[in-house]
């Protein structure tokens, strides 16, 4: 089999918030187009290390490496590869003053300098693909937070990104409104994004998981493929976990 | 109290002056109010920034303009600063109404950049965006649209303080009325003529916010 190509490689994370000790001595990989969940209950630092990711939180030691190439925030340029790692929240944060076409063109054009009309008819394909091509010049307080949540994966995908990150994309949905959302993602997933995601949807990371990484106060307990992950836990705590979710 | 037909009377009379004075102190107001939002939105910034030195120095400037008297700092700028380098009578008024009212809009500004949710910066940041970019076409424009209520409320009470420049003989709307008053040993009819003018201002002021509130406000429809 062809090996793939490492895109983001973690060594020895370590961050704290003042006392407290978030991330610890965290080793991971995320190779292209897998699909890498972070779970584990709230507190284990999975949201922290995601934000790491993005440079949103700034680490206190270790390296990251995207893309092969190590980055440091003191020296290099973040706009730049944040082009490349787009990140979709939890509460979506759509820009209110804009509709949804400003939104997602938004980036690309003050950005990267898209042409603007090249930028409306990427965004108008990108809608088509998240099936609100009719929602273009509503504005968000128009919509659900399932359409919300998919104009957000379209405008965060509108900068052409190498890896997505979601940081519990459904967590603040009504449950009726969860699924159209994992589609629109599982549809992303299997066009070959590379994918890491924060959630509590165990359905969605056993089925559209390739990689799971459970953590436990701010570290890896266990990290496998999503079969051996869900069918032969190897850690207590895993187990412990599984069971205290729907799936055993 | 003067009887109506006497007030009436009076009124139209006296359009002619009370007009020019009235535009006077539009022109106090407009420039006051308008550089009043660049200072304003300066301090603010400053405030926001997380460089220790800058924020400082937005406090010591918000300190000592609402530590201290308007018709104080209109005199100081008047025979102070005149003192040193030559400011024309408008010009003294005008800007110290402005830094006043600077002072104030910094806080407003400030207070509504300040509750616009932290994930918006975020986001913008996530897509690549620079703070600054962010900042212009993320941040402030929905602090602004926050900010309008309480701006409007400052306009009008910098549409109110321009009066003060009566002291430094601009011939504004109190200025006119006071000196029509004791010329005509008539101070009451001119003062009820004179707020007739601020209340018709005033209505014009918070017809345009109102305006602009609503134009801003399409994106909650």
């Amino acid at each position: 089999m062809e090996e793939k190509r490492t895109m983001i490689r973690i060594k020895n994370l370590n961050k704290s918030f003042g006392d407290l000790h978030v991330l610890k001595d965290i080793d991971m990989k995320v190779l292209e187009s897998d699909v890498v969940c972070l779970i584990g209950s709230s507190g284990s630092g999975k949201s922290t290390l995601l934000r790491c990711l993005n440079f949103l939180e700034k680490k206190d030691s270790g390296q990251i490496i995207i893309e092969g190439e190590e980055i440091n925030p003191e020296t290099q340029n973040m706009n730049k590869v944040r082009e490349k790692v787009g990140m979709v929240f939890q509460h979506f944060q759509l820009f209110p003053h804009m509709t949804v076409l400003e939104n997602i063109i938004e980036a690309p054009v003050h950005v990267k300098k898209v042409p603007k009309n090249e930028a409306i008819q990427e965004a108008r394909d990108l809608l088509a693909k998240v099936g609100l091509e009719d929602k273009a010049d509503v504005y968000p307080s128009k919509l659900s937070g399932g359409q919300k949540q998919r104009v957000a994966i379209a405008r965060a995908m509108a900068m052409q990104p190498d890896i997505l990150l979601f940081d519990e994309p459904t967590s603040a949905l009504d449950p009726e409104l969860v699924g159209e959302v994992l589609t629109t993602m599982k549809e992303l997933a299997e066009e070959g994004m590379t994918m890491v995601v924060v959630t509590h949807e165990m359905g969605f990371a056993r089925e559209v998981g390739d990689w799971i990484v459970f953590m436990h106060e701010g570290r890896i307990i266990e990290s496998a493929s999503s079969e051996t992950f869900f069918n032969n836990p190897k850690e207590q705590r895993t187990k412990e976990f599984l069971k205290t979710t729907a799936l055993k | 109290m003067p009887s109506f037909a006497h007030f009436f009377e009076t009124f139209t009379g006296s359009t002619n002056v009370f007009i020019d004075a009235m535009l006077l102190t539009l022109e106090l107001t407009a420039v006051s109010i308008l550089v009043g939002i660049v200072i304003g939105l300066f301090f603010a910034l400053l405030k926001i920034s997380n460089i220790k030195i800058l924020g400082l120095i937005a406090d010591i400037y918000i300190y000592l303009v609402r530590g201290t008297p308007l018709i104080v700092q209109i005199f100081i700028l008047y025979f102070g600063i005149s003192g040193i380098f030559l400011l024309p009578d408008f010009w003294a008024a005008a800007l110290a109404l402005a830094f006043h009212n600077g002072a104030y809009i910094a806080e407003i500004f400030r207070g509504t950049i300040q509750s616009i949710d932290k994930g918006q910066m975020e986001a913008a940041r996530s897509l690549g965006m620079t703070k600054s970019l962010a900042l212009r076409r993320i941040i402030l424009p929905q602090a602004f649209r926050r900010a309008l209520p309480p701006l409007g409320n400052q306009f009008i009470i910098g549409l109110k303080d321009s009066s003060l420049a009566a002291f430094i003989s601009m011939n504004e709307l109190f200025n006119v009325a006071t000196t029509l008053g004791s010329n005509n040993f008539d101070e009451m009819t001119y003062l009820l003529i004179v707020a007739v003018y601020y209340l018709i201002l005033v209505a014009i002021l918070t017809i345009i916010v109102n305006m602009i509130e609503r134009k801003l406000a399409v994106s909650d429809r």
